[in-house]
């Protein structure tokens, strides 16, 4: 397949664009492979993607129910940052930004990560102080960090209130400069791309109905496009775990689906370069490279597969918007949507094999699935090819609740709504 | 009168003038203008540039599906971008600037752009800009560069910088049947719920009640349908149980038939009424919805079809019929279906000149044919327009024979000079308010069109919502679901007399005629039926991967127009059926929403303060303030030229020295009563509380169901099934459902009732050498010696002849007494004790010296029992009881819980004295240059006068087993390091003979 | 979404706290049976459909109340005061 580079864009351009091949092929799923991997979103196609590139695995089918990218990698707020308090995952998050930060050349596709910088606001000196340890913990981890004064902030976004009249004043705030944004969609397409140039099939419309089972073992799927056997079943459905997991007979996991809407205005003339968040309450916010402001805040708060949230959130999301920006009033929210979380009891993932042999699971990335795609990709693959973690996922087992080996970043415990 | 102003009709007023600004240059209108066919009357063409070619735009349609004509409305310094000049009610003095232009509209540089259009077709940008491998534009930085120019190219109208000081505000409803869309079926259906007495809400996102019978010419009743549907606003206006919304778009439908709507209270007024918002929210909670909301007119796909001057058929017949304005001259009309007729009489009878109707049927009825000969116009069946042309204004159309089920032209291009070109496509029903609510439309292969699908919530459906196109069927419908809304069978009824224009329902399957040329799909975003073919044959195929590929239908208009025709094309190119390419599942908004009506009352004030009773009393005497969550509490009580540590150090030297008073009135209060109260202490406390004498005090820490530290306080026995629980301030909330969770879902039978009193108390902590005296010189009938209030007793007394309780705890560690009263007195309590304790040194002192003095005596707060530590990690672990289960005993020794290299609680000495700060890091080797190894951070800290040292507290890996070792402080973000000792936590007094006395 | 609380009618969303599965069994408070105690404190049923669910009415009565609300489309089909109706099943 062609390489994709100024080049051939001029080149096709005097030729009606006509020569264009598919991104991504679309085999007939073979009746067995090495490895399935059930789920075609962002991380289920980097890991794909990263036990053909790095293990050499390239006997691997990635299956996807409808369209590639349907779930939370092309739903999501598109923010890459590694700014996370708690060393397994500020260790985790940083690894995938390396990875981040080589992606397009490494898939030769441009999935457009922008280091525009994520600042979140602080509105009180103990909420300040709360940051400050959060940026050291990043600087001993090798993560880039800055505190601002408001007066800096102003500058970077002259729209924003810094008056004292606000009602939560803004005392300063944490920046991660090499953090950013990058083109959600682009991510699955390019390592979808990247995966088949590499000979993996990837199969779209074709749902997982089922796990075949060799006692204990987990040795394939059923389909609605047939059985598929593998020596290796990997799940990376994170929004439909609950139900896929429950095919295989595990009807219980320290899950729970919630939704979570976006938000984006119409296109507006560059507004903010950055992406920031408002620390009292939950909102962030970032302008895409179209012009639209794209933000969000909380999940809803209530278990939920349906895509789509109520009112009260997106009340709240707005009014924190303004108390941010307050001349965006007259702005307008063009479209919202839904995408389903899977949030963990701790607020942190599993990366891991198990829960039955021959199975792999990637789970509960609650809000922080689309950053760490690569990392996650990388890491599953690794514990996939090698049948052991990798030493950044070997914190994010399944059984870490049970022992009490909890990665609670908020520090909330057993309380999904509240991560 | 402009020249395309027809000499009568329409329903403005022409009587009056109205006068505004569109870039600068003067215009003027009537009343029932909008800003669009204000500009047309005026011979305005050019309303606008798209998104990505920059091409020059005119007006499409006359509502609230433009695409093109998107201006900036100016309040001031307030900026209200993209709005559609279809949507825009003129008035004295409106400014409106055009968009995404420079330096004018007239000459756009960046209309270059449409000479690299194959360069940059659909999804170009994912192919390049990776940039070079290595070298200075390495990983992401050429990508950023090339960004810069591609997002100042981008984006729309600009929005402003400056605070928007318009007031929102939000409003919720109730009703039995909310009618959308005031057509002829909304109306009908309105009336006919209200006769029956149901609570009626009939809105609609026009200014002007009627929908279509203000444009359609036929005639209802006997009368114009304009005037008809008049009589029918006025009749339902008349009436106590039906509310009308004009202006008002209902544009969300959300669980539990919940229906949020947006009110234009004041946009078209050039001085709103004083207090008047200028848009208003309205949640409505219908019982059940009546979805009337029409069908919206498809374009033709053709090359060119984005020129200046055409425009749909239904748009221009509006304009003709509702505004009195021509769109042209010379029109000719090209259409797939039989509505577009009816525009071509309209404009012929409003002064136009109708050149030729161009059809792609071969067929055409009768009926149409003697629409055409009325309309004295060459007719062109069997033909396709195969380009339009002109610049900044439509100057003529190529026109070819064509067959429709082939979809081939064939024979010469004839040229056919036109100024206006009207275009129809068929209709669409807007079914988008159906789809949010849940399920997914069905394909109607002899409409051409996607039709609402079955209900998943509480709403009927009438008229062209429904696909039934004529008003007689609308009226029928809408008659019948009002009706249906109000649970009220059939009746009898009076179906008006409809005179209306003939033509059959649906349209001939040709959305595009498919020759050499741009041909524009998506009219704003540019999308061209060649970047729908691209997407294809890149495998982009499935209707998401279309949508987000080319953008197709995420432009402001949210494909309203362009939808259909894609999927169409796409359908083409793959040799499927429409529906197998898949329907777009269309979510909030219908149209966009201001920003501001969302947030509401929001906008400008986004959370309630919280006073305490003593609160004018601390800013009266000097107190900063210091947002606490919701609270405001003082921070010092600073004195002229002092700095915050020079005042803190000041207000702890005096509280230790002589006496101090802080006001604790924020702690969560919870009155915990009944007969098993005891019981219920027992279990949701680690420690013993049944066991308390009644007048006695104890300090309680509970944990999570996990294990964790939650929360802690002292609890006060006032008699035998009478606690007064305390709480932190932050955890107030959290610990009154903790308990209220437990005593309903867990132990039902427990007989406890608990109530949260936080605001009925004001509470003041009294500390230091001194402290008992000023009690003894105020307070009555009590004593407060060490007999009558030892250590964490109770008693009761008053003060300044006010009543009030009195505990003596300490949290600062001196002697020291919280005084409570009833939250009316508090200031005057206050103000007794300060005045009695004046000769004794007594200082007020705030939150800063409050921590100063719980960090010398190692005291646990909300920064130590951050929701990941256990007692054990705060040696609290003598709190917990093993006499007893507790919540969180069963789970607090696992593993992780209990490991050695777990975060504890130490003390930290700043070892070359200077401060330490909050948040810094403590690390065992130092490396200012790569910092790492942190094996813990500073939760508090502060200067500590009574060590004469800075001083902190940590959470430190191993902690107790670190005691007297050397570490660092690594503050890399503030360059603050240097040497610490790790020590124990109780810095001073650790016996705590001050406070026992 | 509407809910209805048993004592206060119908209130919006916006009045409630959501508490969670309301499946869970927590042991007896002596148990020292850490399965059963992991079970309660950190597993979920999580269904596509039906779900047993508490929510607390915090912004009115402040009752708990047993909601069965659909996750697929949140159609809510029952909803009644937690106590005197334990152990509900979906």
């Amino acid at each position: 397949m062609a390489e994709y580079s100024a080049l051939a864009l001029l080149k096709n351009a005097f030729n009606g664009n006509k020569d264009w091949k598919p991104a991504w092929r679309k085999p007939q799923p073979k009746a067995s492979y090495d490895v399935i991997v059930v789920g075609g979103g962002g991380h289920g196609l980097a890991t794909a993607y990263y036990l053909a590139k790095e293990h050499g695995i390239t006997n691997v089918a990635v299956l996807e129910k409808g369209w590639l990218g349907s779930g939370n990698v092309g739903r999501n707020t598109v923010t890459v940052r590694s700014n996370y308090l708690l060393p397994p995952n500020t260790r985790f998050y940083e690894y995938s930004m390396k990875l981040w930060e080589n992606l397009s050349h490494d898939l030769n596709y441009n999935v457009m990560f922008s280091q525009r910088g994520v600042l979140n606001l602080a509105h009180s000196p103990a909420q300040f102080d709360d940051y400050a340890r959060r940026g050291n913990a990043m600087r001993h981890q090798g993560a880039d960090s800055e505190l601002m004064t408001p007066a800096e902030i102003k500058r970077l976004m002259p729209a924003i209130d810094i008056s004292g009249n606000a009602r939560f004043p803004i005392y300063g705030g944490l920046m991660q400069p090499r953090a950013g944004t990058a083109r959600h969609d682009a991510v699955a397409w390019g390592y979808a791309r990247g995966a088949d140039r590499r000979g993996v099939d990837i199969v779209e419309n074709c749902e997982v109905t089922g796990f075949l089972r060799d006692g204990d073992r987990i040795v394939g799927v059923s389909t609605s496009r047939g059985e598929i056997r593998a020596k290796k079943v990997a799940v990376a459905v994170a929004g439909s775990t609950g139900r896929v997991m429950q095919l295989a007979g595990i009807d219980r996991l320290p899950i729970e689906s919630h939704v979570l809407q976006a938000f984006v205005t119409e296109s507006l003339k560059p507004f903010l370069d950055t992406v920031v968040t408002f620390g009292m309450g939950h909102c962030y916010i970032n302008q895409s490279d179209k012009g639209g402001l794209v933000y969000g805040g909380d999940i809803d708060g209530y278990n939920s597969y349906a895509q789509r949230g109520n009112l009260p959130i997106v009340e709240d999301v707005m009014a924190e918007m303004l108390a941010m920006f307050p001349s965006l009033s007259g702005v307008r929210l063009l479209r919202s949507w839904g995408g389903v979380c899977d949030m963990s009891m701790d607020g942190s993932p599993v990366i891991a094999k198990g829960p039955l042999p021959g199975m792999y699971l990637n789970c509960g990335w609650c809000y922080g699935g689309f950053k760490a795609t690569p990392a996650s990709g990388f890491c599953f693959a690794h514990t996939i090819a090698r049948d052991e973690p990798h030493d950044l996922n070997a914190a994010f087992t399944l059984d870490r609740f049970r022992r009490g080996i909890l990665i609670d970043e908020k520090g909330q415990g057993a309380t999904p709504r509240l991560h | 009168m402009s020249p395309r102003r027809t000499e009568q009709g329409g329903r403005i007023d022409r009587a009056r003038t109205i006068r505004f600004t569109f870039d600068g240059a003067a215009y003027s209108g009537h009343p029932g203008d909008t800003l669009a066919s204000a500009l047309l009357a005026n011979g305005v063409s050019l309303f606008g540039r798209s998104f990505k070619y920059h091409r020059p735009r005119g007006v499409l349609a006359a509502g609230v599906d433009e695409p093109n004509a998107l201006v900036t409305i100016l309040r001031g310094e307030a900026r209200e971008p993209n709005i559609p000049a279809t949507m825009v009610e003129i008035h004295d003095g409106l400014v409106a600037e055009s968009q995404n232009r420079f330096p004018s509209l007239s000459w756009d540089v960046s209309a270059v752009n449409q000479l690299a259009g194959p360069l940059i077709s659909g999804g170009f940008y994912y192919k390049t800009f990776m940039g070079p491998i290595i070298g200075p534009l390495k990983g992401t930085r050429f990508w950023m560069v090339c960004e810069r120019f591609i997002r100042r190219a981008a984006g729309l109208g600009r929005a402003g910088t400056v605070p928007d000081k318009a007031r929102y505000e939000r409003m919720n409803a109730f009703c039995d049947v909310l009618v959308v869309g005031a057509g002829p079926a909304g109306l009908t259906a309105a009336k006919a719920a209200a006769e029956k007495g149901a609570r009626v809400i009939l809105a609609d996102l026009e200014p002007r009640l009627g929908g279509s019978a203000n444009w359609s010419g036929e005639v209802i009743d006997g009368k114009p349908a304009a005037e008809w549907a008049a009589a029918a606003v006025n009749d339902l206006r008349a009436v106590d149980n039906v509310r009308l919304l004009p202006r008002t778009t209902v544009w969300g439908y959300y669980d539990g038939n919940t229906l949020a709507a947006l009110e234009r209270v004041s946009d078209h007024k050039q001085h709103p009424a004083k207090g008047e918002p200028r848009h208003r929210q309205w949640t409505i909670r219908a019982k059940t919805v009546v979805l009337a909301t029409g069908a919206l007119e498809r374009p033709l796909v053709f090359p060119g079809n984005d020129r200046p001057g055409v425009m749909l058929a239904g748009a221009a017949e509006r304009y003709a019929n509702e505004f009195g304005v021509l769109p042209g001259q010379k029109v000719a009309v090209f259409t797939n279906n039989d509505s577009a007729y009816r525009a071509a009489h309209a404009l012929k009878q409003a002064g136009a000149a109708i050149v030729a109707i161009i059809d792609v049927r071969a067929d055409i009825s009768a009926d149409m044919l003697d629409f055409a000969g009325k309309a004295e116009t060459e007719m062109l069946p069997g033909h396709a327009v195969v380009a339009a042309e002109g610049g900044r204004k439509l100057t003529g159309i190529k026109v070819q024979r064509f067959d429709a089920a082939s979809g081939t032209v064939s024979g010469e291009p004839r040229s056919v000079a036109v100024d206006c070109l009207l275009m129809s496509g068929g209709w669409s029903p807007a079914i988008h308010l159906a789809s949010q609510a849940g399920a997914k439309a069905e394909w109607n292969e002899a409409l051409q069109a996607f039709l609402p699908p079955k209900p998943t919530q509480k709403w009927t459906g009438a008229g062209a919502f429904t696909g039934a196109f004529s008003t007689d069927e609308a009226i029928e419908q809408g008659h019948a679901a009002g009706l249906a809304a109000c649970s009220a069978g059939r009746d009898h009824f009076d179906a008006p007399a409809i005179e209306a224009a003939p033509g059959a329902p649906g349209s001939e399957p040709v959305f595009e005629i498919q020759v050499t040329g741009k041909s524009f799909v998506d009219f704003q975003h540019d999308v061209t039926a060649e970047d729908v073919r691209l997407a294809h044959r890149e495998g982009f195929v499935s209707v998401e991967h279309l949508k987000r590929y080319t953008t197709l239908g995420m432009a402001t208009d949210q494909g309203k127009t362009s939808n259909v025709p894609g999927l169409a094309i796409m359908a083409a190119a793959l040799g499927k059926a429409i529906p197998q390419v898949g329907t777009t599942r269309f979510r909030p908004p219908y149209s966009a929403v201001s920003i501001g009506s969302l947030a509401g009352e929001r906008h400008g004030d986004l959370k309630p303060e919280r006073l305490t009773p003593m609160h004018d009393w601390h800013i009266a005497n000097g107190a900063t303030m210091y947002s606490a969550g919701l609270w405001w509490r003082p921070q010092i009580y600073g004195h002229a030229g002092e700095t915050v540590e020079q005042a803190y150090v000041r207000e702890t030297k005096g509280t230790r020295g002589t006496a101090g008073i802080v006001d604790v009135s924020t702690l969560g209060k919870i009155a915990v009563q009944g007969p098993d109260a005891a019981e219920l202490l027992d279990r949701v406390y680690t420690n013993m509380f049944s066991t308390l004498a009644v007048g006695k005090a104890r300090y309680g820490l509970m944990l999570r169901e996990d294990g964790l530290a939650f929360d802690d306080g002292t609890t006060w026995r006032l008699g035998e099934q009478d606690f007064l629980m305390t709480t932190t301030t932050a955890n107030a909330g959290k610990v009154m459902q903790h308990l209220e969770y437990f005593l309903d879902v867990i132990w039902p039978e427990l007989k406890v009732t608990i109530t949260s009193v936080t605001d009925q108390w004001a509470g003041a902590a009294i500390g230091g050498p001194n402290a008992r005296a000023i009690l003894a010189a105020c307070v009555e009938g009590t004593a407060v010696d060490n007999a009558a209030l030892p250590f964490m007793g109770i008693v009761h007394g008053e003060i300044g002849g006010v009543p009030v309780m009195i505990c003596r705890l300490s949290f600062s560690g001196e002697m020291a007494f919280e005084v409570y009263c009833g939250a009316d007195w508090g200031t005057h309590v206050w103000e007794t004790l300060m005045e009695v304790g004046k000769p004794f040194g007594l200082v007020p002192y705030g939150l800063e010296a409050l921590g100063t003095m719980r960090i010398e005596k190692g005291h646990v707060t909300g920064a130590e029992i951050d929701g990941r530590t256990t007692a054990r990690d705060l040696h609290l672990d003598w709190m917990l009881s093993k006499k007893k289960p507790f919540v969180g005993s069963a789970m607090m020794d696992r593993e992780g819980l209990v490991a050695a290299d777990r975060l504890q609680l130490v003390g930290i000495v700043s070892l070359d004295n200077r401060p330490l700060n909050g948040g810094a890091h403590i690390v065992e080797q130092l490396d200012e240059e790569n910092p790492h190894g942190s094996i813990g951070h500073i939760t508090a800290c502060c200067y500590s006068p009574s060590l004469g040292k800075y001083i902190a507290l940590a959470l430190v890996e191993g902690g107790k087993a670190r005691h007297g070792s050397r570490a660092f402080t690594s503050d890399p973000l503030r360059g603050r390091f240097g040497p610490v000792e790790i020590v124990s936590h109780h810095f001073f007094d650790p016996e705590g003979s001050r406070m026992h006395g | 979404m509407l809910i209805t609380c048993p004592y206060c009618g119908p209130r919006d969303l916006s009045e409630f706290t959501y508490q969670g599965d309301g499946n869970r069994q927590r042991p007896a408070p002596n148990s020292q049976d850490l399965d059963a105690w992991n079970a309660y404190v950190y597993d979920r049923q999580n269904p596509a459909g039906d779900h047993n669910e508490i929510w607390q009415h915090s912004g009115g009565c402040r009752i708990h109340i047993r909601v069965v609300r659909n996750t697929l489309t949140h159609a809510i089909s029952s909803a009644v005061p937690v106590r005197g109706h334990h152990g509900g099943k979906a």
